[in-house]
């Protein structure tokens, strides 16, 4: 008899506690409009509705992985860190593009949420894009350090460059781009220009140059300076707008630009590399 | 030929000189009442003005610099085979020439021509 | 079978003209190119309409006659509007493009607003387009208003 009256307060004890929760946490669903579309196996893009729960926090990510895990396991998405450091998971989220994992359903207006694979990017399968023209963009323009002093290769001469913190601000906030390509998914000029580098590739172009510790300016700048490169950049800022990371890809072309139209001389001073091995013996 | 930074230097700078004497050229409309300044023997009479012939000769090539290269660049983005790029460059210089040569030739022959 | 974009799933011309996702400078870029292509071909028609003045009067009255109507005077109005946009958003692009009135690199934080879409360039092209405004105003005050 006392156990039955036990485990009849511990059953209501759990629906107070499940009601509670339930009114502290009121779930709703949205509904998840996805681009799908396998162009290799001949399927015709078409759109699929998903209805997901969300709650208060639920990111774009969980909703779309809870689709995929509770309602079809063959939505085609790419992600990795969930956190907006990897960059995998660019998407146009109601026409924009964004992050998903750092896009909350609650910050959109609607109840129904159109996931679009990112344009200007060749289409693999539903969410999925390729990335090779891009990263081969970004290869074009040499993205790390050419120093003729620094000598890698010889372990005996270890070396380091004397950076102060101003010299780091002029490029630092650059060093932060996570190769997303939202910027080059929102770029008018993408859009239209095959050759373009985009602005990732361009203001990664202006990282380099500016860091002084790096000597082949006069390189990067006629790397640019072509028909379909720096010149074709008319600050439409859309790069900017997107980019999750704070980078502002458009202030990095511009002030690049500066260089090579003559507003700024580059009064770069080359970053002094002392030699660790004389320092020791001092 | 010309490196890409080059072309868009001479761009801004037809831009910034263009403003200038466009605003001019606009001016000239209100020295006088409007209908006024559109008859004939005004407009004549402002081809024979040379100060004003060489800002008119001025608007013409600066206009047509900065117009047709800003053409040639939004074509440039549209596509890019060899072929059309090639064709856009070669189509728009004509163009530029072409213009600046039927103006020159308007602005040499009224010039020329006296009161009717 | 859906035929494979050409062009890698780029938003093509669509993607020019649909300006009002990203805020204004998009807008700006928009406006900055239609302006440009609808002034080029105002000024080749206009190099044409005054070539009739080596006809003699007879074809510059003619040509008059064509131009100087309700509709001619309203493409005129525009016309000021396209030119006085297109200038003062062009002086504001030179300084832009310079990296001039952008602000200074730093260490971004949350965020993460982008220093270079700030207020001071932002507000050219609401110069740009005020100034405009008023243009098409005093335009149509000379042009429809007989002065």
């Amino acid at each position: 008899m006392t156990e039955q009256v036990i485990e009849k307060i511990e059953t209501m004890d759990k629906k107070r506690a499940r009601e509670k929760h339930e009114k502290e946490h009121p779930k709703s669903s949205v509904t998840l409009k996805i681009y799908r579309a396998n162009r290799l196996a001949g399927e015709r893009a078409h759109y699929d509705s998903i209805e997901v729960p969300v709650q208060r926090w639920t990111t774009v990510l969980d909703a779309l992985l809870y689709a995929k895990e509770y309602k079809d396991a063959s939505i085609g998405i790419r992600y990795s860190c969930r956190m907006a450091s990897c960059g995998s998971c660019g998407m146009k989220i109601n026409g924009i593009p964004r992050l998903a994992c750092y896009t909350k359903v609650s910050e959109l207006e609607g109840s129904t949420i159109t996931v679009e694979p990112l344009a200007n990017f060749p289409h693999i399968r539903d969410l999925v894009t390729d990335f090779s023209q891009f990263f081969t963009h970004h290869r074009d323009m040499q993205p790390y350090i050419q120093n003729e002093q620094a000598d890698i290769k010889d372990m005996n001469k270890l070396s380091e460059f004397m950076q102060s913190p101003e010299d780091l601000d002029k490029f630092l906030q650059f060093s932060y781009c996570i190769k997303c390509g939202l910027c080059y998914s929102a770029c008018p000029t993408v859009a239209t220009d095959t050759k373009f580098p985009g602005p990732q590739a361009l203001s990664q172009a202006y990282r380099y140059f500016i860091d002084n510790r790096d000597t082949a300016g006069k390189e990067r700048t006629k790397i640019v300076d072509d028909r379909h490169g720096i010149w074709r950049c008319h600050f439409a800022g859309s790069c900017s707008s997107v980019c999750p990371k704070g980078v502002d890809p458009a202030l990095g072309i511009q002030l690049l630009r500066g260089h090579l139209l003559g507003f700024s001389k580059n009064e770069k001073k080359n970053a002094e590399l002392k030699e660790r091995l004389k320092r020791e013996e001092d | 030929m010309l490196r890409e930074s080059q072309i868009m230097k001479i761009h801004y700078i037809t831009g910034i000189a263009a403003l200038f004497v466009v605003a001019v050229h606009i001016m000239m409309r209100l020295i006088m009442p409007y209908d006024m300044s559109l008859e004939y023997e005004n407009v004549i009479a402002n081809y024979h003005n040379i100060p004003y012939v060489i800002l008119l000769e001025s608007i013409l090539v600066l206009i047509a610099i900065h117009g047709f290269n800003g053409l040639r660049v939004i074509l440039l983005e549209l596509r890019q085979s060899k072929a059309w790029e090639d064709g856009v460059t070669i189509l728009t210089i004509a163009a530029m020439m072409g213009v600046i040569a039927y103006g020159t030739r308007t602005i040499i022959v009224v010039n020329g021509m006296g009161f009717e | 079978m859906e035929k494979v974009a050409d062009r890698n799933n780029r938003e093509g011309l669509k993607g020019w003209l649909n300006p009002g996702r990203y805020g204004w400078e998009r807008v700006s870029y928009w406006l900055q190119r239609l302006t440009g292509v609808g002034l080029l071909a105002y000024f080749v028609g206009h190099i044409y309409e005054t070539s009739s003045l080596t006809q003699g009067p007879d074809a510059w009255n003619a040509m008059l006659e064509l131009t100087q109507t309700p509709m001619g005077h309203l493409i005129l109005i525009l016309v000021i509007g396209m030119s006085t946009y297109h200038s003062a958003n062009g002086i504001r692009l030179i300084f832009t493009h310079g990296g001039k009135g952008l602000g200074k690199p730093g260490r971004p934080d949350y965020p993460y607003d982008a220093v270079s879409l700030n207020y001071r360039q932002k507000s050219g092209i609401w110069i740009a387009l005020i100034l405009a405004a008023v243009a098409m105003l005093y335009g149509a005050s000379v042009l429809f208003g007989g002065e």
